[in-house]
């Protein structure tokens, strides 16, 4: 089934220099095993196209059910010289959570999500 | 030793709500009330203010404040730790001690953290081998020594601590990191050792929680935004820190705002690299060894923090001048808003290239519809209105000057239902562009003086 992350997980995000950390943390425990496995590095800068130009890195937090991204070379040169709007990455906290992920249909039901 | 300390946040960054350190000291109790003004761009500013005027280089605001509360944290005996002193920390106390004296004000002891400031000491470094590399691209300093305007030692806690011991009320501090400002309280009252790395990382993951001011208690809060009661009255974060390292996160009780496991969570993860190694001059902290439990209503506890010895060098922030950006909008209306506004920035992009203006980028967005999320946006349909941002970034000022000009036209030369051009044209504002580097410790040495009235 697919499921938008907005529904998984909440975020913050912010930046250093011209790398933006995004920070998830999964809503229930019981997702972020699921979250760890779908959300691969490679994914999340597929995700970013456009947006992240450099690699992207990531830590796990499984105290605190969350992982934290960091998206290099995505803030348009950073801070002061940046042309972009959101010129510090305050936003890249619901950018990420736009990602509709494949959860098995038996994980989905257990969890309480049904098809609409 | 005290069986528990209160330590209040009351400013997020230079700018923040006036009237949060005022209810932080009045609203409940306090012992210490940190503030940290200093972002890397604050200090580039205060550099230049400094320059114009020699009384002048620290966050001024905390003098109309320090007016209001000064009888407060003297009746309270409220301690004061704070980098308002920016680059100028001795002229930002010479303020205070004068409104302290117009105030009948005696006894006040005031301490100064100072050193850091090394903007005079670069060519000494630079002549002896310390190269300050940028730690990033690697590049030698050099390459920007002659567009300099400031470059700060990012201290820890240990000067502060000095400055406490030597009895001071009200400490002054130049570029302390934030989460030194917080540590500092606790390794003076409990007496913690500069080698308890798991105590010191524990204070430093307390200074991380509420160097944001509200951003813990409900304010930037996506998990449950609609849920914060009150948030005109936000209530800005308190730590209540014990000997053992523990602490609580918490808020007045009378105020605004809430406290629990996702409030907390969400700022954890806040503008956080590697969670293993958060490395700060103090300590090098593990936010994976963090425990969090929901001790009462408003109160979430912090348990278990791990640390490890810190590094051997001092993270130094250099501001240096790095060319012009401008960046203008115009806003267009329905029908056809999205459609209008791109053929305004067709325009201009045509204006641009047959005035021979040049760039090292321009870059436009549609706000309302990508301004945010750029290509990751979804397709709006016909939207009421389309604001249309464009910047460019150079190194000619001229050429700058000359699109700022090219905006404002459009109205009369360009695309129908155009508007919100009132504020008048775009104004061309200089990049201060940052240079993070790290130098040996022993390099540098913080000094302390603690004075009184």
């Amino acid at each position: 089934m697919k499921i938008k992350l907005l529904e998984l997980a909440h975020a913050r995000s912010g930046d250093k220099g011209d790398t933006a950390n995004v920070g998830i943390i999964a809503y229930k425990p019981e997702y972020y095993p699921f979250l760890k496995e779908v959300l691969t590095p490679e994914r999340v800068k597929k995700h970013f196209e456009g947006i992240c130009y450099g690699k992207v890195e990531r830590f796990e937090l499984p105290n605190l059910d969350a992982l934290n991204f960091l998206l290099h070379q995505a803030l348009g040169g950073g801070g002061t010289q940046t042309l972009r709007h959101d010129a510090q990455g305050k936003t890249f906290s619901t950018a990420l959570l736009r990602m509709e992920v494949d959860v098995p249909e038996d994980l989905a039901r257990k969890w309480g999500f049904h098809k609409s | 030793m005290k069986e528990k300390i209160r330590i209040a946040s009351g400013q997020g960054f230079w700018g923040d709500r006036v009237d949060a350190p005022i209810d932080q000291v009045r609203k409940g109790p306090i012992d210490y009330l940190v503030m940290d003004y200093l972002a890397e761009v604050t200090m580039s500013i205060m550099q230049k203010q400094k320059m114009r005027d020699l009384n002048q280089g620290y966050a001024r605001d905390i003098i109309p404040l320090m007016k209001q509360i000064l009888p407060d944290l003297m009746e309270k005996n409220v301690k004061v730790i704070t980098n308002a002193g920016g680059v100028n920390p001795f002229a930002c106390r010479n303020a205070l001690f004068e409104i302290a004296e117009k105030m009948g004000i005696k006894g006040l002891k005031i301490g100064v953290v100072y050193g850091d400031n090394i903007i005079e000491k670069i060519d000494e470094f630079l002549e002896t081998g310390t190269l300050l590399k940028h730690m990033e691209s690697g590049e030698k300093l050099s390459e920007v020594r002659d567009r300099l305007y400031s470059a700060n030692v990012y201290f820890g806690a240990g000067p502060v601590v000095e400055a406490l011991q030597q009895g001071a009320q009200i400490i002054i501090t130049g570029r302390v990191t934030d989460t030194g400002l917080t540590l500092a309280p606790m390794i003076h009252e409990f007496g913690w050792k500069f080698d308890e790395y798991d105590k010191l990382a524990a204070g430093i993951i307390a200074g991380h929680i509420i160097e944001c001011g509200a951003q813990v208690t409900g304010g930037n809060f996506l998990a449950g935004w609609k849920e914060v009661p009150d948030m005109a009255r936000i209530g800005f974060p308190i730590i209540e820190a014990f000997p053992d390292g523990n602490f609580c996160v918490t808020k007045h009780e009378n105020t605004g705002g809430l406290v629990d496991l996702r409030t907390v969570k969400e700022q954890l993860l806040y503008e956080l690299g590697d969670p293993t190694d958060y490395i700060t001059p103090d300590v090098v902290a593990d936010f994976t060894s963090i425990r969090l439990s929901q001790e009462g209503k408003n109160k979430v506890r912090v348990s278990s923090v791990k640390g490890k010895p810190a590094t051997d060098c001092y993270k130094v922030s250099i501001s240096y001048s790095d060319g012009w950006t401008c960046i203008g909008r115009l806003t267009y209306a329905w029908p056809e808003a999205l459609e209008k506004a791109q053929k305004a920035d067709e325009v201009i992009r045509q204006r641009i290239q047959d005035l021979g203006l040049e760039f090292e980028e321009i870059f436009t967005e549609y706000l309302g519809i990508n301004g945010c999320h750029g290509p990751l946006s979804h397709p709006v349909k016909d939207p009421n209105e389309v604001i249309l941002e464009i910047g460019v970034r150079g190194s000619n000022y001229k050429h700058l000057e000359q699109f700022s000009r090219e905006m404002i036209p459009l109205v009369l030369c360009g695309p129908p239902t155009v508007t919100g051009f009132a504020a008048g044209r775009p104004r061309p504002k200089e990049v201060v562009a940052f240079w993070p580097a790290l130098m040996r410790k022993d390099l540098v040495t913080p000094q302390v003086d603690v004075k009184s009235i």
